[in-house]
């Protein structure tokens, strides 16, 4: 049974004049991982970015269709960007922990978000974000410690865990893993796994293979357009569009 | 884009190619060797099938090696996956060729039970099946590779006929008969068999190419 969480209508976006999104028309399902894959610059990580309006940051873009979360459009002019970038977090490619200790970084969304909270309850809100992401037995210990003290992985799962705090529903990745190694890449892959149990996630990465063995559902991008999306398993054996085969088998350009 | 894979591909499809020709060449020798009581081609026979049997090793060495080294995806991985598949019925074939040339081998000191009619009707079909599977496979021909599958029931026709005649016909009333007539009973199922792992390839090869799935299920062949 499909429970959509995302379906975009007919979006575009444009740059100015560029045209990075082209009519695409996608459902991403609820406690589920897709992954949007294509070369650079095929608007995969514009994609990503509309679903929390980030890209209103920069100058000179345009949008025009719909993005429907959880059944409201966010491109509406009514839309509510604060609590839809709090339903919406954002993993980036190189880990972002605030200069803070970690506890602070884990706390920060929710000082932000409500104005005067018991002690009791952030102290519950680390240990439950540290938790689901595997670092609470880790880090119980030093959570005055710098958040820049950790490891590459450790911030990931820090960044993570930031998001959690403020109790988001869609996790959205771009490139989580582009900075680690192998090992860590796959201790990143199962936390997603075990957090797609309660979030969606979609992943923008590069690693075919990371999209292969990670995902349920996958997309491919060209030139703005999605040209496929479905099953990852479909997409991935039996792509039905000779660009989508063409790129996922490396003879792409 | 020409691709170092492509390169490696095409290695593998020309020794996919010279396994199917070995086991083409093994079919026709042994029912030969069965047809002409010929003791010599039996032996050939016999003999021959160790390079096979080293052949099928080689390529599946080989596809896991692609498959480990470039981790292919969509038409690639279907041809590599497909192609050891293959591998294994054509080595099957051959050993089921091998089979019948132990039969041809039984037989040639013995008096021919009867003129030979079905069998070499079946080996017949077993032949052509064989040679457009492997042609339908070389051509990328979903419609040849459907043909292939849509002939095996004729096979399983001429093995039935095989078996009523020499059982009704010769055991039954003569028990005698039955050291020569077991072999040749033997031989049919050999064949019959061969004409199966050929229907395997035919359907192999619709997956390669279209990726769809039509073993086990008939009805996706209209």
């Amino acid at each position: 049974m499909k429970m959509p969480k995302i379906i975009t209508k007919n979006l575009n976006l444009w740059y100015g004049k560029f045209h990075a999104l082209k009519d695409v028309n996608a459902c991403f399902e609820d406690k589920r991982i897709t992954a949007i894959i294509g070369p650079s610059g095929c608007g995969k990580s514009t994609l990503l970015r509309v679903f929390n309006r980030m890209n209103d940051l920069i100058e000179g873009v345009k949008m025009k269709g719909e993005v429907l979360i959880s059944g409201a459009n966010m491109l509406a002019k009514e839309a509510d960007l604060v609590n839809l970038r709090k339903k919406v977090g954002m993993v980036f490619q190189r880990p972002n922990p605030f200069p803070l200790s970690i506890y602070e970084n884990i706390v920060f969304g929710e000082k932000i978000h409500a104005e005067k909270i018991k002690k009791s309850r952030l102290e519950e809100i680390v240990e439950k974000s540290l938790d689901s992401v595997l670092l609470w037995n880790e880090l119980k210990d030093r959570l005055n410690k710098s958040a820049l003290s950790l490891s590459l992985e450790q911030r990931q799962r820090l960044c993570i865990a930031r998001l959690i705090a403020v109790k988001p529903d869609i996790l959205l990745m771009d490139e989580p893993c582009s900075a680690l190694d192998p090992q860590s890449t796959q201790r990143i892959e199962e936390l997603m796994r075990e957090l797609k149990k309660n979030y969606t996630i979609i992943i923008v990465t590069h690693n075919m293979q990371q999209a292969a063995r990670v995902s349920d559902d996958a997309g491919f991008m060209l030139l703005g357009e999605l040209i496929e999306f479905g099953r990852t398993d479909g997409i991935f054996t039996t792509p039905q569009d000779k660009r989508t085969e063409d790129y996922i088998t490396g003879r792409y350009g | 884009m020409e691709r170092h894979f492509d390169e490696e591909l095409k290695e593998l499809h020309k020794d996919i190619l010279k396994m199917g020709a070995l086991a083409q060449e093994a079919i026709f020798k042994s029912v030969e060797s069965l047809k002409d009581r010929d003791k010599v081609k039996a032996q050939e026979v016999i003999d021959k099938d160790v390079y096979i049997d080293e052949l099928e090793l080689e390529i599946d060495e080989k596809c896991i090696d692609l498959i480990a080294r470039y981790q292919p995806m969509a038409g690639d991985l279907r041809f590599i996956t497909t192609g050891m598949k293959i591998n294994a019925e054509l080595e099957r074939i051959a050993d089921l060729s091998v089979d019948i040339a132990q039969r041809a081998l039984e037989l040639s000191d013995k008096p021919l039970l009867k003129p030979l009619i079905d069998i070499p009707k079946l080996s017949h079909v077993a032949q052509n099946m064989v040679r457009d599977a492997i042609d339908a496979f070389v051509k990328k021909d979903v419609e040849l590779a459907k043909k292939v599958v849509l002939s095996d029931p004729e096979a399983d026709k001429l093995r039935n006929f095989v078996q009523n005649e020499l059982i009704n016909d010769y055991m039954a009333k003569d028990p005698n008969t039955a050291s020569r007539a077991v072999p040749l009973l033997l031989a049919a199922r050999h064949l019959e068999r061969i004409c199966d792992h050929t229907t395997n390839i035919a359907e192999d090869v619709i997956y390669m190419v279209e990726g769809k799935v039509v073993k086990h299920r008939l009805e996706e062949l209209k």
